[in-house]
């Protein structure tokens, strides 16, 4: 991809992330944040290409730390997400 | 099995609606579970895809990564306690930003030839996850009170902060004319890693939600930088949307406070005109009041306005809140919470504490939607929570937090401030509220005191 669309989809993807954002009520801001947390552990996409290619040992040792901690993001930050807003959801 | 480039792409996309509508979810406490459980779904579909890409070939090194941080992503959401939930997000900004940084390392020694943007973008990342990494684990340290949650600095941390970060766009500008220079990599890294720990130790107790917004905000950037070095449009457009959502939480933050985002960063305090004399506001006005007091007025009471602090979690007193609420409710009162937006310690931490105690959300309002209706309620009882109450926020130009939007409960018929002392809250000044005509004060624990009032209800 060249770097004019990659700019496109980054500037484009803010605004569109602020209209989204202003709409969650405060109520959610904690979820939100968490929430947040675990889709940004979407770096485990790059992480995984660096772990899974052939380079030398630098490269697979800063891979299993990436997956390690965007794992972590991904997996905890869902699970704990869908604990508290099972709490908002009781009633 | 390998597949085209383009079909991984359709793939992030369709993860990419998938995040965007997960978000949208989160808009309604309804559709939240919903929401969450879409955004999973997406990144599900990221993450499989990606195992199909043709650069990967091997994977005994992601099932080990995904294992040992998918048990500890499992014990972390399992053990954490709902008070401790800002100390977990700090934590897992903190690994965002280390991903993101080791991605764009990782990159940077696969030793392809990148172009100026991809090295630009491989220092933007190496930045700001670095930043991300340390300074969310200050946060993290702070808050869970492993060092002094009190602003930390030295002479001259400004100017340190300054060299540090123009030596790092030094690197990273060296870098693109030479992007094979490992010792400048580690170098920038290492200055990154200095500079977030130096970024948040200034930082005090009061404007911690601020920071952990913003470490949520950069965690969100670094992934975006991350994809910039990968040329990954998944990463771009998720990091951007965290961005956003980070930025926009800091703004609701500091303009809570009224206070601007430099301020809080660089550990300002608007300065008072005189020092205000703790004695001289609160002498001969303090009326002391007993739960059996409480109780009584309760009993006569139409509408009661609850409005809690942080103060109140730390005394792990919200299922008796919730007990007292539904004492009155249950003799007709109307009960609702008054939720301003700093209560707490991380944005929205209130309303999830009382959300675990079963109290309903739509009994819990913010600021604007309740401060008109404090004049027609009969008790606010104001429990553990300090300068967000304070009218010279509102009444004295001369207050260091003047201009803070505050919850209105002076307004209300009469209102019971619980409380061990008459000591200050986190801006160190004293409250007049205490001193008004139609406050009572109720010295004690929170927990004890709530508890007191729903057996002395009970009992009348």
């Amino acid at each position: 991809m060249d770097f004019v669309a990659e700019l496109t989809l980054f500037v484009l993807a803010i605004f569109l992330g602020v209209e989204l954002i202003t709409k969650v009520p405060p109520t959610l801001h904690t979820p939100l944040m968490s929430g947040s947390n675990a889709i940004s552990g979407i770096t485990l996409v790059g992480a995984l290409i660096a772990a899974g290619s052939d380079a030398g040992m630098l490269v697979k040792v800063l891979g299993f730390i990436a997956v390690v901690l965007a794992t972590i993001n991904v997996i905890g930050g869902f699970m704990v997400t869908n604990r508290m807003l099972a709490m908002f959801k009781r009633k | 099995m390998q597949i085209s480039q383009n079909w991984i792409d359709i793939a992030y996309l369709i993860a990419a609606v998938l995040f965007v509508l997960g978000i949208k979810g989160l808009t309604k406490p309804k559709t939240a579970v919903r929401g969450n459980m879409l955004a999973g779904a997406g990144m599900a579909v990221a993450c499989v895809v990606t195992l199909l890409h043709r650069d990967i070939v091997s994977y005994e090194i992601i099932i080990a990564g995904i294992l040992v941080g998918g048990i500890i992503g499992v014990l972390l959401a399992k053990k954490v306690q709902m008070t401790a939930m800002p100390q977990l997000v700090a934590l897992l900004n903190g690994f965002g930003g280390g991903a993101s940084f080791s991605v764009a390392a990782a990159e940077f020694f696969r030793g392809g030839h990148p172009d100026t943007v991809g090295i630009i973008a491989t220092g933007a990342a190496v930045l700001i996850g670095a930043v991300t990494f340390t300074g969310s684990f200050v946060a993290f340290a702070k808050l869970q009170e492993l060092i002094d949650g009190k602003p930390m600095g030295f002479p001259g941390m400004k100017a340190a902060n300054a060299v540090l970060l123009l030596g790092s766009i030094v690197a990273i500008a060296y870098l693109v004319s030479n992007p094979g220079s490992p010792t400048v990599f580690w170098g920038l890294a290492i200055a990154a890693a200095v500079l977030g720990i130096l970024l948040v130790m200034p930082i005090g107790g009061a404007d911690m939600p601020v920071v952990i917004a913003l470490l949520n905000s950069y965690s969100g950037v670094a992934a975006s930088a991350a994809g910039f070095v990968m040329g990954n449009s998944a990463l771009i457009i998720t990091g951007s949307l965290v961005g956003a959502s980070g930025l926009i939480l800091t703004q609701i933050m500091c303009k809570a406070m009224n206070r601007s985002l430099t301020n809080v960063l660089f550990g300002v305090m608007a300065e008072g005109g005189e020092t205000i004399d703790q004695d001289e506001v609160y002498a001969g006005k303090i009326k002391s009041t007993s739960a059996d007091e409480v109780a009584m007025l309760l009993e006569t009471a139409q509408r009661v306005v609850i409005v809690p602090g942080f103060g109140l979690a730390m005394a792990q007193a919200q299922h008796a809140v919730r007990e007292l609420a539904d004492t009155l409710e249950a003799n007709g009162v109307e009960v609702e919470y008054a939720i301003h937006p700093v209560a707490g310690r991380m944005p929205g931490h209130m309303n999830v504490l009382l959300a675990e105690a079963e109290v309903s959300y739509d009994k819990l309002k913010d600021m604007d939607t309740i401060n008109p209706t404090f004049e027609q309620t009969d008790v606010a009882i104001v429990l553990g929570a300090n300068d967000v109450t304070n009218p010279m926020a509102r009444e004295d130009k001369g207050s260091p937090i003047y201009g803070m939007p505050i919850l209105n409960v002076d307004k209300a018929k009469t209102v019971v401030v619980v409380k061990r002392s008459l000591s200050a809250g986190f801006a160190g000044l004293p409250n007049p509220l205490f001193a008004k005509d139609n406050t009572l004060m109720l010295f004690g624990d929170g927990k004890g005191a709530v508890v007191d009032i729903t057996a002395a209800l009970k009992e009348g």
